[in-house]
């Protein structure tokens, strides 16, 4: 089955799920209410945002030399700094380092990125343990699903079903409370944080100034991966690079608003090397795997390069009508909504991906919501006019080209219309069917009558 | 050619044809809503060498009006940190004396039956362990993780407290560690009045002060106890870090 075609199963099913809808709702709607209390402190959002999209500006279209900034530093501090331009030499340098230290069991804090590579899958495969720490990323792991959603894992599931499955899987006692739930998981992953040998991290922003790594989380589970485990990893996009370090006095309170509607996330980390001299703990050595994997597509088209300043907050998914509906699943990649379409054709080719640019009504909430101003639906329009161009279906290009002759030819625009209004009548008979000639459309839109008379006559009338 | 110049490569290649900088494409996104940016820096000075157009950029933190203000006198500040605090569910106190902080730690530690404590070595924090009287597992240099995974409570100084967020700015260097303040389920923060600072930008003018280039190798804004709203978005304090923060405030 082809990414459309389950894209298209999948929406069909979900979007008639009432209790889906109304998880989401519900969990969306609290969101909401938080962030447009937490965008009332800022004096100035739109100014806000304007300065964040100028940094981030400035950071992408001077990637080289801010990325170069990046790694010196990182590396004068003791860090071994890996290059990636695909997944399968990220997936590689990270395995090369599990490998060689000998580990047994891995702890993972949220890494999209390692999504993106199927990290996970590729060190099960080699019979590693990986344990998602993150409490989300935790319940959709025992569960063998990805990640509903970038920043809220789990929000598809009710605290029942949680309890289910961790009575299941862990043998806990069913449980209705949150709260309790919440502790299950932090007595089984404690454990975790100490026996494991690995500690592998993402990444929010990458400090060039500084060399450093900054890292946005609730939980603590971040702090914990990089302090407990001998050696760390940190995998992160080379868009991540930020030029100073004071731009995180602008990024961490804009993502944490436009994110989950918080003053600021609960802990924002800066890493600039394993242990140093004289510090209690910490690892003994740190990676970073920067990972291109066609990010470098995606800033080679001026037009779309704007995508690369994604910060990955999720507001555009939480405004989205159609995430809304079809749910975070159904897109069936790593980033979802509306900043997933726009990427993902890119990062895994408009030819099977093209449809995600259709996922869109075009409203515009996702950009109005961007907080670094990406011109999201734009770009769903701009990848529907380079899928047409690139290669478009027979049948349309014979359809719009049968339409320019008849539409530039009085007659035959005549006879076209005389034609429509003596046919349509009998279009009845196999409305719906499989004899209907215009299906796509009518299986779930009503198609409109035509005119009993079209301008042209109306105004011959009057004269 | 190795990875690194092929992915550096790659994106000089693609950088060759300008983008347009975001809000200066419509005429209905007028740049001079904004306040007056200082002109970029000469190339050299941190800055890229690059022909693209000059864009105001960075202004420094003061120059930023539009980002929650983190209050203009010390105690306006202090009311910020306060209120921040409140939602965040972080304990504040503020003292007269020592004294009476430490007298509020041994019922503290009564109240909540500590039985032993994890600390680093500092002047506030070595005064209040005195005071406390409890084994104590100083960080310092090194410590078995099982030790510390099983001590009531984590206190440390801190280097800054943020009131525009109720933010506490911890490093590894000076707070005894990375785990310290994350292990243990209450961290409890022994801070001086004169460390409140307005922003989170002057936090970090004040960390590259203060350690630039010699930087600890983790500095953290820990705002509020570990929290996780991943449960049908209901929170829940003690994720997997201390579900309790405590700031005390000593003169
Ligand atoms: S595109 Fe904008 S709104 Fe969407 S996740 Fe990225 S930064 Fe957030």
């Amino acid at each position: 089955m082809t990414a459309a075609h389950q894209f298209l199963e999948q929406a069909r099913r979900i979007t008639r799920d009432l209790r889906h809808r109304g998880l989401i709702q519900t969990a969306l709607r609290k969101y909401e209410v938080k962030r447009d209390e937490k965008k009332r402190a800022f004096p100035d959002w739109e100014s806000a945002r304007q300065a964040a999209a100028e940094v981030k500006w400035d950071a992408i279209n001077h990637l080289d030399t801010y990325l170069e900034d990046f790694v010196t530093r990182l590396e004068a501090r003791g860090t071994r700094v890996h290059w990636a331009s695909t997944a399968a030499e990220a997936r590689d340098a990270i395995l090369g380092v599990v490998r060689d230290r000998k580990a047994k069991s891995i702890i993972k804090s949220k890494a999209m990125t390692a999504e993106e590579i199927h990290l996970n899958d590729a060190l099960e495969k080699e019979g590693y343990e990986v344990v998602e720490s993150d409490l989300g990323e935790y319940i959709v792991q025992l569960r063998h699903e990805p990640p509903y959603h970038i920043v809220f894992p789990a929000m598809h599931l009710t605290r029942d079903e949680i309890s289910d499955l961790f009575h299941r899987e862990l043998g806990s006692a069913q449980t209705r409370e949150p709260e309790e739930l919440t502790m299950i998981a932090r007595r089984v992953l404690r454990q975790k944080y100490i026996t494991a040998d690995i500690g592998i991290t993402g990444a929010n922003f990458a400090v060039a100034e500084t060399g450093m790594v900054s890292i946005t989380e609730n939980e603590g589970n971040a702090r914990l991966t990089s302090a407990l485990p001998r050696t760390m990893i940190t995998l992160l996009g080379i868009e991540k690079v930020i030029p100073a370090l004071e731009d995180l006095a602008l990024f961490l309170p804009m993502l944490a608003t436009a994110g989950a509607g918080q003053t600021l996330t609960g802990y924002n980390t800066m890493y600039s090397g394993p242990r140093q001299p004289g510090e209690a703990d910490g690892p003994e050595e740190w990676h970073v795997v920067l990972l291109d994997n066609r990010r470098t597509e995606l800033l080679a088209d001026p037009e779309q390069r704007d995508a690369l300043h994604c910060i990955r907050c999720g507001a555009c998914l939480n405004v989205c009508p159609i995430f809304r509906n079809v749910g975070g699943h159904t897109y069936g990649t790593a980033y979802s909504g509306p900043i997933g379409s726009v990427i993902t054709p890119h990062l895994r080719g408009l030819k099977d991906w093209k449809h995600l640019s259709g996922a869109s009504s075009l409203c515009g909430a996702c950009t109005e919501a961007c907080p670094v101003k990406i011109d999201l639906h734009h770009h769903l329009l701009q990848n529907r006019r380079n899928a047409v161009m690139e290669d478009a279906p027979l049948l349309e290009r014979l359809a719009y080209q049968l339409f320019a002759v008849v539409a530039n030819h009085p007659t035959l625009w005549q006879f076209a219309k005389e034609m429509g209004r003596t046919f349509q009548p009998f279009h009845r008979w196999v409305l719906r069917t499989k004899l209907d000639p215009a299906k796509a459309w009518t299986a779930t839109r009503d198609l409109p009558p035509m005119a009993e008379m079209s301008f042209k006559e109306w105004w011959r009338t009057r004269q | 050619m190795s990875a690194r110049e092929q992915i550096l490569g790659r994106i000089r290649e693609a950088l060759r044809k300008s983008a347009p900088i975001p809000g200066h494409t419509h005429a209905d996104h007028p740049s001079a809503n904004h306040p007056p940016h200082p002109p970029v820096p000469p190339a050299g000075a941190g800055r890229s060498a690059f022909a693209t157009p000059v864009i105001p950029l960075r202004p420094s933190a003061a120059a930023r009006p539009w980002l929650p203000p983190g209050g203009v006198t010390p105690a306006e500040q202090w009311e910020r940190f306060c209120a921040a605090s409140t939602e965040l569910k972080t304990a504040v106190q503020e003292f007269e004396s020592v004294e009476a902080a430490h007298a509020r730690l041994r019922e503290l530690a009564t109240e909540q039956g500590w039985t032993g404590v994890a600390s680093h070595h500092a002047p506030l924090t070595d005064a209040a362990i005195s005071a406390l009287g409890l084994p104590t597992l100083f960080t310092d240099g090194g410590y078995p993780v099982n030790d510390l995974e099983k001590c009531s409570v984590g206190i440390t100084e801190c280097d800054a407290l943020v009131a525009q967020t109720g933010s506490v700015l911890v490093t590894s260097r000076s707070t005894g560690g990375r785990a310290l303040s994350v292990l243990p389920p209450h961290h409890l923060v022994l801070a001086r009045r004169a460390q409140l600072v307005p922003d989170l930008g002057a936090a970090l003018e004040l960390a590259k002060a203060r350690y630039a280039p010699h930087w600890p190798s983790m500095i953290s804004f820990i705002t509020g106890p570990s929290r996780t709203g991943d449960i049908e978005r209901i929170l829940v304090l003690g994720a997997h870090g201390p579900r309790q923060l405590t700031v005390f405030l000593l003169p």
